[in-house]
């Protein structure tokens, strides 16, 4: 709840008042008492600061000039009389009408105010006459920073921030500057690190570094000036412009051309005076200017290194906007780079075995081929996966329409709202995500959000919000389908599912079980059937198409609040990181997305949890499934096992296997027809062998396990 | 841990709006009426930031700047001044007495929290 600062304020002014009147009965007393003065004065300064805070403008204005007469008094320029106390006794009346009809009284003769102002001016006049223009304090705005023009040109600056040695002691952190520098656009910064005195010398309280900072934004150089506001009479600070959008500039009238001109050996080369082998042999003699500089002692390392960053940033950023001025894109047929990546996954098959024959003929040569092979292979993976990635934005400015329609068609007041548009996401996914957001955005209009004379009942604004928002979260990306509509009923939910014989009667849900009902086939709670939504042919076709592109639903929700629905999707669809495991004869890829951590489980674990199937691991009690039984595998139980700790939907639960082998980038293959009914793998892959390993669907083992457990206690 | 903030301002309703403000931007806020009232909470309970109104009874902020960058608790904690006189001398006091930056009153609580990032971080 926000506090009403305004009703605060009221009390706050009225006490004051009373302390005002009370110490100006006293001065009355003691017209010399400072202690009092100053009192009278810092009630005044109170009613009248807080006053312009919270809108009372014109009790602020009005003050103001009752507390610039005592101003006065409290530096000896004029005298308390009966005359003035009289006149402030009236002034504390008058803020206090002024405060009543703030309330809606009856608002108080502005002439009053105007000729108590003008009695005080006319007790002061002879000070007042005498004083500069300016003052005395008016209460000033707070500036505003003069922001540039949006899209404007881009210009690079040569900054040098070189505080004074006692910066710290006022409590500022450079660093923090040089932070705030960093978000103006692309920036490099050399500390310079010269005059730090030996460790026996420094003094730890002083600020012996400075830095230098070569900075392109299309900020003017106001705006980077007013960052240093705190620190300006603390700080020298020099901004030269290196670099604009033409090239050139006054430090640099020649920039392009310097850019551009030939070097001395190339000419030689050109004209077949040398050959470039001789010209790269001299050069490799020849020591860089910064180099020959610092040894000649003329200056210090630091200082060239801040101006080889200088030299560097702007050579990239002349030829970024080189590339940017040539070509910015290329338009690529879809299934070009579908077989793109396919080749890829391909290469990593093929680079797995050549890693692991490597590894068995333990040559190092062999072994260091294998090794740059694997970096690029998985440079150019992580390159052809971001081809394919696409910014989700597209997909949502669709759902506007969508809402638009489904509003009117309803008689509802919905805005939607998207944030995170240029989060992206693989092609395929983005594709396939399509049908599962149109269901939930009409769930959450139809079933969310209340007709507007409902939202005026129980004041929520007329219009209701629908959030749509992406983000990255590590290799996945959430996408959270938000709004601010009648919220999940835990209670009808419940009903609902009893009278349809899914749960018992006397069943105790907690919210998240209550609402993961709504994901069982042919739900639907909603009393009538529109046609929108409301068959319950719905949720669970969501959660499935979900679960298809490797991700996972949640959703959270309160009754007159709204829903959240969180969907969670892993980056892209054709490649994951494993680890490879092993159980008897088989072997297995256990996605690490969903790995929590290893641990060993020893005859000891085995004995201690009498039978059950049960890890402690740190104070927790996790259960396990061992894969050997699961999958009806044959062999010797090694005496010490792995359990693989993961956490999917239905919370944490351990995988006994024998061996961890190791992490693997897996290549994804389908499993074909004939297997499309196996629940507990998702897919297989080819190893660095040539054998095959399945990869585990986590998730759909877990809820398999649960299922078996629950049968087993109901019998 | 959510970084502590101190206020110290004899104005309830500018320290309400100040708490309010912060607290709302994740940040822990303890109050303070006056100067004095600031230095004997600072000892027990240590702070991040502290930012204060520089007219009060008891002791001034002016005063209570002075004694944190001479006592050794909290003495390189960022202080921010609050205050309505935006003219030099008064600034030029508080900055001397060892005051990080200050706000102009009236200020919006988007001022506020821009202050505070811009030496908190």
């Amino acid at each position: 709840m926000i506090p009403n600062h305004q009703i605060t304020y009221k009390e706050e002014a009225n006490e004051l008042l009373t302390e005002l009147e009370a110490s100006l009965l006293e001065l009355e007393e003691d017209p010399s008492d400072r202690e009092i003065i100053g009192r009278v004065f810092r009630c005044l300064h109170t009613i009248k600061g807080s006053g312009a805070m919270f809108g009372f403008d014109e009790i602020a204005a009005f003050t103001h000039e009752v507390e610039t007469t005592f101003d006065f008094i409290r530096e000896g320029k004029m005298a308390v009389t009966g005359e003035l106390i009289g006149l402030t006794l009236s002034s504390c009346d008058h803020i206090r009408s002024l405060l009543e009809s703030s309330e809606g009284g009856q608002a108080p003769d502005q002439s009053h105010g105007e000729s108590i102002i003008a009695s005080l001016k006319k007790l002061a006049g002879n000070v007042r006459d005498s004083l500069p223009a300016g003052s005395p304090k008016e209460v000033s705005e707070p500036q505003e920073a003069v922001h540039d023009i949006p899209g404007a040109q881009q210009i690079s600056y040569r900054i040098r921030i070189r505080p004074e040695r006692h910066l710290l002691a006022t409590g500022f952190n450079p660093i923090l500057l040089l932070n705030e520098l960093r978000e103006f656009g692309p920036c490099k910064i050399v500390a310079q690190t010269n005059e730090i005195p030996a460790l026996q010398e420094i003094d730890p309280e002083k600020c012996f570094t400075y830095w230098d900072v070569v900075l392109t934004t299309d900020r003017g150089i106001n705006v980077i000036r007013d960052l240093f506001i705190f620190i300006e009479d603390m700080c020298y600070l020099s901004i030269d412009i290196i670099d604009d959008w033409t090239g050139t500039s006054e430090n640099d009238p020649n920039g392009e051309y310097r850019e551009n001109h030939k070097k001395l050996g190339e000419i030689l080369v050109e004209k077949g005076d040398l050959t470039s082998d001789a010209v790269m042999a001299a050069l490799s003699a020849q020591k860089p200017i910064g180099q020959l500089l610092v040894e000649a002692g003329v200056v210090d390392p630091g200082l060239i290194e801040s101006a080889c960053a200088e030299q560097e940033h702007i050579r990239e950023l002349r030829r970024s906007r080189q590339a940017n001025e040539t070509i910015s894109t290329v338009r690529v047929p879809a299934d070009r780079l579908d077989t793109l990546v396919n080749l890829v996954g391909e290469l990593v098959t093929v680079q797995a075995r050549l890693s692991q024959l490597a590894a068995l003929q333990n040559q190092s040569e062999i072994i260091a081929i294998a090794e740059e092979v694997e970096r690029l292979t998985e440079d150019l993976r992580d390159n052809a996966m971001t081809i394919r990635m696409v910014p989700i934005g597209s997909t949502f400015s669709k759902f506007k329409r969508l809402v638009r329609d489904l509003a009117a068609e309803l008689g509802k007041e919905v805005v939607l709202e998207t944030e995170g548009a240029e989060t992206e996401l693989d092609k395929t996914v983005i594709e396939r995500l399509n049908d599962p957001l149109i269901h939930l955005i009409r769930n959450s209009i139809d079933h969310g959000i209340e007709a507007p004379d409902i939202r005026r009942a129980v004041s929520k604004p007329q219009q209701g919000t629908v959030r749509i928002s992406a983000e990255h979260s590590g290799a996945q990306v959430l996408i959270r389908i938000a709004d601010d509509g009648a919220g999940l009923d835990k209670d009808a939910i419940q009903a609902k599912a009893v009278a349809k014989g899914l749960i018992s009667s006397d069943a105790d849900f907690c919210d998240k079980d209550a609402f993961a009902l709504i994901f069982t086939p042919g739900f639907s709670t909603a009393e009538k059937l529109t046609s929108i939504s409301g068959r319950g042919v719905g949720m669970d076709v969501v959660k499935r198409n979900i679960e298809a592109l490797r991700g996972s639903i949640e959703i959270e929700s309160r009754k007159g609040a709204g829903t959240v629905i969180t969907l969670k999707l892993p980056l892209t669809l054709a490649i994951i990181e494993g680890l490879l495991v092993k159980v008897a004869e088989g072997q297995f890829v256990v996605p690490l997305q969903v790995v929590k951590e290893c641990i060993e489980l020893t005859p000891d674990d085995k004995s201690r949890s009498h039978g059950r199937d049960l890890a402690h691991v740190r104070g927790e009690i996790i259960p396990y499934i061992r894969l050997r039984e699961r999958f009806l595998l044959q062999g010797r139980v090694p005496e010490i096992e792995q359990i693989i700790i993961t956490e999917a939907r239905a919370g944490k639960i351990g995988l006994v296997v024998d061996q961890v082998i190791g992490e693997r980038q897996t290549v994804i293959k389908n499993l074909g027809k004939l297997f499309r009914h196996v629940e507990d793998i998702s897919g297989a892959t080819i190893l660095g062998d040539g054998k095959v390993a399945l990869i585990l669907d986590v998730p759909k083992l877990v809820e398999a396990e649960v299922e078996v457990t629950q049968g087993t206690y109901v019998h | 841990m959510s970084k502590s903030i101190m206020t110290v301002d004899d104005s309830t309703s500018v320290r309400q709006m100040v708490t309010f403000t912060l607290r709302e931007a994740g940040y822990h806020v303890l109050e303070a009426v006056d100067g004095k009232d600031a230095l004997s909470k600072i000892q027990s309970s240590p702070i991040h930031m502290l930012i204060t109104d520089l007219n009060m009874p008891n002791m001034d902020g002016i005063e209570l700047i002075r004694n944190i960058r001479a006592g050794s608790t909290c003495k390189f904690i960022p202080i921010i001044m609050l205050t309505t006189e935006s003219q030099v001398e008064k600034k030029m006091e508080g900055k001397a007495a060892g005051a990080t930056g200050w706000i102009v009153k009236p200020f919006k609580p988007e001022q506020l929290l821009a202050v505070v990032k811009k030496v908190l971080g």
